[in-house]
């Protein structure tokens, strides 16, 4: 005797928010129900493992015929096939789109193709995490910047919209795809204790500051790339170390700031010229394609790897670039505030939020 | 020309990539009506397509219009080779051609392909002109509504109940025709779903035509079923109750539709004239003894019962007693098809005689409603069955054996003898049906049913009903519903116990039974148990709750071919039905119950094994006596020890123990005298206390059946238990064993769920809004080959019984609820699978208001009784000959007349505390209720991206600012989704236009709990074909069928909401044929389903003025008795 056939169709679809994490896991049918059978499901209802079985089968079924709908999520709203109450809708949607921290960040900021995808075995067996949902992931990463890339206006604004996520879901999107655009590089050895909130943080910072649609007139171009303009107006920013005298300006007004407010306030004096160096010298490369890919690197090895190893703490490190940056406003031969401060403003936030162990 | 249909073609979204280089589709759309064909231009290179198209105008019959679908085909244009086909849509106008209707079909419809499913959606507007029509001679019967309802539809009256309608046709099945090997499957099932749709347009026509004849204008309980024959053609056929209806003004929606009803029912006035019948005799005595012989195992003289596999042979309805009517009646134009003209006419001056004996004269007193309106159902005799095992390679028909074309054949000019010789079979078991209900002492049949089972050449005819005496009242003018008159009318019996009373003659009882005084007014007989087909009637009194009762049984056959098999088959029939019924028998004792309703017992035929099922509902007739345990005993104590014996006599008294508790089965001991009985579990002694008048309990059963082919030896079988004594299970050999074990198998529910198949959940009714219909098909391949009877049933019962679990399990988040309307089907596909077809419906309810109205309703029940018991006295001093019982009677009074008092006040009390408490719980309702909250949820949706869309010119961060605003008004939202929710109603979710999908429910059920229908907007029949040769890339068997399913539910809402609807009630899948080729990796599936669309609007504050009416109507009929 064997069962060769067995479904249930309710008219309002029947999902198992349970049932369904672990589908998006990967996990096959039957680990599937070792692994509800282990969670004491089967107390609830005097089930068995054949009514496990086939509740299990049934809905991975369903998840199934979903998934084309999924991958276009404003469908699933006024598709005729599946009677799905708009609160479990939105549910599918999120969890479907949902990612895992250690996947993404072995992805981040390299290039969504086919290449990459063949790695994803490799990536599996790091981050224990299934094949099956790797590639869900990816495919993800991938569907959603193909629709972006071509879509004007705000990146985050736009991803919501066609994918209808969560205000959360679609920055974190906007970050990877962001950084898949840009091709920022991640996966240095220096880089691998941040995680992917730091790093979507800061691609949030670049979104809405250096791009641009972040000055004004969005209608015309869009968020994933950096603005030229900007870019280029970076190299005026050199000015505070070529001139000397403006240099030592900078430095004293910053000194006369920090004295006595901090324990390594020596350290600091003597890293002022190097780190002001490190941090204009990034500013003025950004023009060069490869020098964006490795701005976080050069935030590390510039800025935050030199102040690690004087032990500042990271109160210190606010307080020194807090000066650092309004210090530069009351030179009076430095012309480029507004460069200044939106370069800085960015970078500031960034270090504060990558300064950590 | 009487109707001109308009369609236009709006729209098309989500279609499919027909042109792999653009990955677009260049699509046009052919409207078909007859054979007129529009077509749409061509809207290049989208998958959205805007046609917008003019008004395409058909000029037509309204005899088309009722039998043809609107055809939508959606095509890809491609300039070099033939177009591809993309999918079709079939649209029933029949939901436009009455005018209470809909007016109008609008709406978004998946496009069906049979072997892709569906591609994509269409948005199509389609309306209907109609002119008058004056020809008397039509053939069409636009007008007649239809109901798959099996009771009186909400927002109507029924004014008159004027009877049974039945009609059939036949066609060649274009699946097996010469043309099919040389067509593609594509063709050969678009070519059979147009077929079935015509037909069904056609069979309705022709019943609608009866019914005007009858001077009715609705028919309720409508139920359609196809007979798939095979090489023997396909039969389409019908019943249902034709009634006059009147709608209900209160609440309904104004009628805006302009055309002229062309239905001018004579009888629709008659319901004005004052009732005359207050000194109606009563009716059970004006029975006629001589309307049939005493025992009902005899054949009945009149039906000239044919040899067993002559189908062929006309049979004699030409002899039948109702023939000599029709030539009174004026010949109508119908053709030898048709037979309902022939009571019309007569009946209906018989009505205006109001002659008792009305319904024995029709020729089929038949209903195939299953609940009925206060007062309409005097008593209940038993299940009638009646079963027929016929060939069907014999037939072999002249008239369709050279058809090509799709044509159906009009009866009126062709001599055919097929739908002659399905008539006269079904004639004759309807007969048979007739003498079996006669036998009873009864009038009627009602909840009657008829299904067939068919393997190769063999067909199995089933019908059955519950034999019933009617309140003749409502066979002529008067009104259905409940109203003052209702009441007021002196009824032989009250309500909560009439129905339960023998109708037959005590001294004269057509099988050996066991009466005793019925335990509700002790003024009249009642049998032990009872069993009935129809639903629980609302004035019942029960004690606790309901459970379903399934008995299942497999038997082996021999594989046999032509009348050798058909003879195996028939005599395997007899036994089986005994065991289904010994079954039932034993589960009932096994739950303490004693009436079974809902009954349906299904025996489906396969090439080597036959497979019974009977379900029903279980409950407790207080108006019944206590059913006693099951004793069990050894006939041969040296083969089983004693110890045995008892640990089995054990196992079942617990069990009996364990079912009274979890069914709350408490019957109120309102008639023992002695106060101390109180506490003892036998009923018998208080029984005896009062004076049983058979001492010695006999258990007999009331089941009559028969085999109309065998009716000789059939007419000696003795359903009952024979000379043995009660209850008593005999185990004497190893096989009983077997049986008593499977008895005990039957886990009960889990802790939360409740079970039946009727209508209504005894026990249960405040109902929550949580519902989900569900159907779930599994088909169990049985590899050993050499299987025992025993192995099989245990194979047979596991299946069941673990799709009950699977059932509790996956709506264990609704707990608590109840599984209503369990219908299962059985199904022998091919030679070694077992299919189980189950559609039902699981509700949630109250907990808490189910304890408050359980311990209500016994207080309820005390009341009416005490209430009745004062009236009574002096009514029934004169007939009453048992002074034994008047005492009773007497004394009971004296006991409760101040308790009787007391509990119309609590009564009071308790419903008003009832309507505070429905509105306090009502937040809870509007949760699981979503209809409501997805109206919300879209707009919120709609919100946000109108937000976003003016966010975009803004600065990054004020957007911010106003995204996170948004977002937590959102997230507020959604944690209370309750907070308006309530106030919207169902209707104004119903929004045109716009990305949102209709919710449309859909139920088994004749009513949504929490809502109330404003309007039934046509009959939803659909018949679908799906068909793959790609079977493993679809996910296999279970991935295709899956898919299919929700294919057919998507379209049925899709359809439901075109018309405005936004629910289907009384849905029933009737169809689920599924075939396999796993080697070919193909597959086809058949399914056919139908329901009543409707539009139903939350139950709102009306609700509770209605119940405060009702209480204070209650309050005067109370104090009207009391005088």
């Amino acid at each position: 005797m064997s069962v060769e056939l067995d479904v249930f169709v309710g008219n309002t679809t029947i999902m198992d928010e349970e049932v369904y994490q672990l589908w998006l896991d990967g996990y096959t049918v039957n680990d599937a129900v070792k692994v509800r059978m282990e969670g004491g499901v089967m107390d609830e209802c005097e089930a068995s493992k054949d009514v496990l079985l086939s509740d299990t089968m049934d809905q991975y079924r369903t998840f199934q015929m979903c998934e084309r709908l999924l991958h276009s999520p404003a469908k699933l709203a006024n598709q005729l096939l599946f009677q799905i109450p708009p609160h479990r809708q939105i549910m599918l949607i999120e969890r479907y789109y949902a990612f895992d921290d250690t996947f993404v960040r072995e992805v981040l900021g390299k290039k969504l193709s086919k290449g990459t995808k063949k790695d994803l075995d490799d990536i599996s067996t790091k981050t224990s995490v299934t094949l099956k949902s790797c590639r869900r992931q990816f495919d993800n990463f991938k569907r959603v910047f193909k629709v972006v890339e071509e879509l004007k206006g705000p990146l985050v604004e736009n991803i919501r919209q066609h994918f209808l996520l969560s205000d959360k879901l679609a920055r974190d999107y906007a970050a990877i795809v962001f950084f898949a655009n840009n091709r920022f590089e991640t996966g240095k050895r220096k880089l691998q204790y941040l995680s992917f909130q730091d790093f979507a943080f800061c691609a949030g910072q670049l979104i809405s500051n250096w791009t641009v649609g972040a000055v004004d007139n969005m209608v015309e171009d869009m968020d994933v790339d950096l603005d030229k303009e900007f870019l280029q107006e970076l190299k005026e920013l050199k000015i505070l170390i070529t001139d000397k005298d403006l240099l030592d300006q900078h430095k004293s007004l910053v000194c006369t700031a920090l004295r006595g407010k901090t324990k390594v306030f020596i350290e600091m004096e003597g890293s002022f010229k190097n780190l002001s160096r490190g941090l204009i010298n990034i500013a003025a490369k950004l023009t060069n394609t490869k020098d964006v890919r490795d701005f976080f690197i050069d935030l590390v090895e510039k800025f935050i790897e030199p102040c690690r190893s004087d032990r500042w703490s990271a109160a210190d490190m606010k307080l020194y670039l807090t000066h650092y940056t309004n210090s530069a406003h009351i030179l009076d031969t430095f012309k480029h505030q507004v460069v200044w401060d939106r370069y800085m403003g960015v970078v500031k936030s960034c270090i504060f939020k990558m300064y950590h162990d | 020309m009487p109707g001109k249909l308009k369609a236009k073609i709006v729209a098309g979204r989500h279609l499919p990539v027909m042109d792999r280089a653009s990955d677009l589709t260049d699509a046009f759309v052919e409207v078909k009506f007859g054979n007129t064909t529009f077509k749409t231009d061509v809207c290049p290179k989208s998958l959205n397509p805007q046609w917008n198209s003019e008004w395409f105008k058909f000029e037509v019959d309204d005899e088309d219009l009722q039998d043809e679908p609107l055809q939508i085909t959606v095509l890809d244009h491609d300039t070099y080779s033939a177009n591809d086909a993309i999918g079709k849509v079939y649209i029933d106008i029949d939901p436009l051609l009455y005018s209470e209707a809909a007016s109008v079909i609008s709406g978004w419809f998946p496009i069906y392909d049979t072997i892709h499913g569906i591609r994509g959606e269409i948005n199509v507007i389609v309306k209907v002109e109609l002119f008058n029509d004056l020809n008397r001679f039509r053939q069409s019967s636009c007008g007649v509504k239809f109901f798959c309802t099996t009771c009186i539809p909400q927002c109507y009256r029924a004014t008159l109940v004027h009877g049974f309608v039945e009609e059939l046709v036949v066609n060649e099945d274009p699946e097996y025709q010469w043309i099919d090997r040389i067509r593609t499957p594509r063709a050969s099932n678009e070519a059979r779903q147009r077929l079935i749709s015509l037909m069904s347009g056609e069979l309705q026509r022709k019943i609608g035509l009866k019914v005007l004849e009858m001077g009715g204008n609705a028919v309720v309980g409508y139920l359609q079923c196809f007979d798939l024959e095979g090489e023997s053609g396909l039969v389409v056929r019908a019943i249902g109750t034709a009634c006059t209806l009147d709608k209900l003004s209160s609440g309904s929606a104004p009628n805006t539709n302009t055309h002229m009803h062309p239905n001018t029912a004579p009888a629709s006035n008659a319901c004005n004239s004052p009732s005359k019948d207050g000194k109606e005799p009563v009716f059970v005595e004006d029975l006629p003894s001589s309307s049939g012989p005493p025992t009902p195992f005899r054949a009945l003289p009149t039906s000239s019962s044919p040899p067993p596999f002559s189908p062929s042979k006309p049979c004699s309805r030409q002899s039948s007693s109702s023939d000599t009517d029709l030539s009174l009646t004026p010949k109508t134009g119908m053709g030898s098809g048709g037979s309902a003209g022939k009571e019309a006419g007569p009946l209906r001056t018989l009505l205006r005689q109001q002659t008792q004996t009305a319904l024995e004269q029709r020729e089929f007193p038949f209903f195939t409603l299953t609940s009925f309106p206060p007062g309409f159902l005097l008593h209940v005799g038993g299940v009638v069955s009646a079963r027929s095992v016929k060939l069907l390679d014999r037939i072999h028909n002249p008239a369709l054996g050279n058809t090509r074309s799709y044509k159906l054949l009009d009866w009126n000019s062709v001599t055919a003898d097929e739908p002659e010789t399905r008539d006269a079979w079904w004639e004759e078991i309807r007969q048979e049906i007739k003498s079996h209900a006669r036998a009873l002492g009864c009038h009627a049949v009602v909840g009657y049913s008829e299904s067939t089972s068919i393997c190769e050449e063999v067909c199995i005819l089933s019908a059955s009903g519950t034999a019933a005496i009617l309140n003749p009242r409502y066979m002529r003018e008067g009104c259905l519903d409940i109203g003052c008159t209702d009441h007021r009318f002196e009824e032989p019996s009250p309500p909560n116990c009439g129905f339960c009373h023998i109708p037959y003659d005590e001294l004269n009882m057509p099988f050996p039974a066991q009466l005793t005084y019925c335990y509700h007014c002790r003024r009249q007989k009642v049998p032990d148990v009872l069993f009935t087909t129809i639903d629980l009637p609302s004035e019942a009194a029960v004690a606790g709750k309901g459970c379903l009762i399934q008995a299942r049984l497999c038997r082996l056959k021999k594989k046999a071919q032509g009348e050798a098999n058909a003879t195996a088959i028939s005599n395997l029939l007899p036994f089986m039905e005994y065991e289904l019924h010994t079954q039932l028998m034993n589960k009932l004792k096994l739950r303490s119950m004693n009436a079974l309703f809902g009954l349906h017992i299904q025996i489906s035929v396969g090439e080597n094994m036959l497979l019974g099922l009977a379900s029903a509902t279980g409950v407790y007739l207080t108006a019944l006596p206590a059913p006693g345990g099951i004793q069990i005993a050894g006939k041969t104590p040296g083969d089983l020890s004693s110890e045995h014996i008892s640990s089995i006599q054990k196992r079942i008294n617990d069990t009996i123990a364990v079912n009274k508790e979890l069914y709350q089965i408490n019957p109120p001991k309102l008639f023992a005298l002695d106060p101390e009985v109180f506490c003892g579990i036998n009923m018998e002694l208080a029984e005896e206390g009062v004076g049983s008048p058979i001492p010695e309990p006999r258990h007999r059963s009331r089941l009559f059946r028969s085999h109309s082919e065998s009716s000789d030896e059939l007419s000696e079988l003795d359903l009952s238990h024979g000379k043995k004594d009660a209850f008593v299970l005999e185990i004497d050999d190893t096989d009983a064993v077997e049986d008593i074990h499977s008895l005990l198998i039957d886990a009960p529910p889990p802790t939360g769920f409740y079970s039946c198949n009727t209508e209504n959940m005894p026990g249960i009714s405040n109902w929550t809004s949580g519902v989900q219909m569900f159907t779930s098909v599994r088909v169990l391949r049985l590899s050993n080959a050499n299987l025992t009877n025993q192995g099989l049933n245990k194979i047979f019962t596991d299946l069941c019984e673990n799709l009950l679990k699977s059932f509790y399990f996956k709506l264990r988040s609704m707990i608590p609820c109840c599984l209503c309307h369990l219908n299962f089907t059985v199904a022998v596909p091919e030679e070694e699978l077992i299919q189980v077809t189950v559609t039902a419906v699981a509700m949630t309810y109250d907990k808490e208001q189910t304890q408050e109205k359980t311990a209500e309703k016994p207080v309820n029940k005390g009341s009416l009784e005490a209430e009745e018991q004062l009236q009574f006295p002096l009514e029934l001093c004169a007939d009453s000959s048992s002074s034994n019982i008047q005492t009773a009677s007497k004394i009971s009074v004296s006991l409760f007349t101040p308790a009787a008092k007391l509990c119309q006040n609590q009564l009071l009390i308790a419903r008003s505390a009832g309507v505070g408490e429905s509105t306090n719980m009502s937040p809870r309702a509007a949760s699981v209720d979503y209809g409501s909250f997805a109206d919300r949820c879209s707009t919120w949706l709609e919100l946000l991206r109108l937000k976003a869309h003016t966010i975009r010119r803004g600065s990054v961060k004020t957007s911010r600012r106003t995204q996170s605003l948004a977002h937590s008004v959102s997230s507020l939202e959604r944690c209370s989704p309750l907070q308006e929710g309530r106030s919207r109603s169902l209707r104004s979710s119903r929004s045109f236009g716009g990305s949102s999908v209709t919710v449309v429910k859909m139920t088994p059920l004749s009513f949504l709990p929490g809502t109330r229908i404003i309007k039934y907007l046509g009959i939803i029949n659909m018949f679908f074909i799906r068909e793959t040769t790609s079977l493993r890339e679809e996910g296999g068997v279970s991935g295709f069928l899956h898919s299919f399913i929700a294919e057919v539910f998507a379209m049925v809402r899709a359809h439901v909401a075109a018309l405005g609807g936004n629910a289907v009630v009384s849905y029933s899948m009737k169809e689920c044929v599924f075939m396999e080729n796993p080697n070919k990796n193909q597959a086809q599936c058949l399914i056919n389903v139908s329901g009543d669309a409707v539009i139903c609007i939350s139950e709102t504050d009306q609700e509770s003025s209605a119940s405060t009416a009702n209480t204070g109507q209650t309050g005067g009929s109370e104090t009207d008795g009391a005088t």
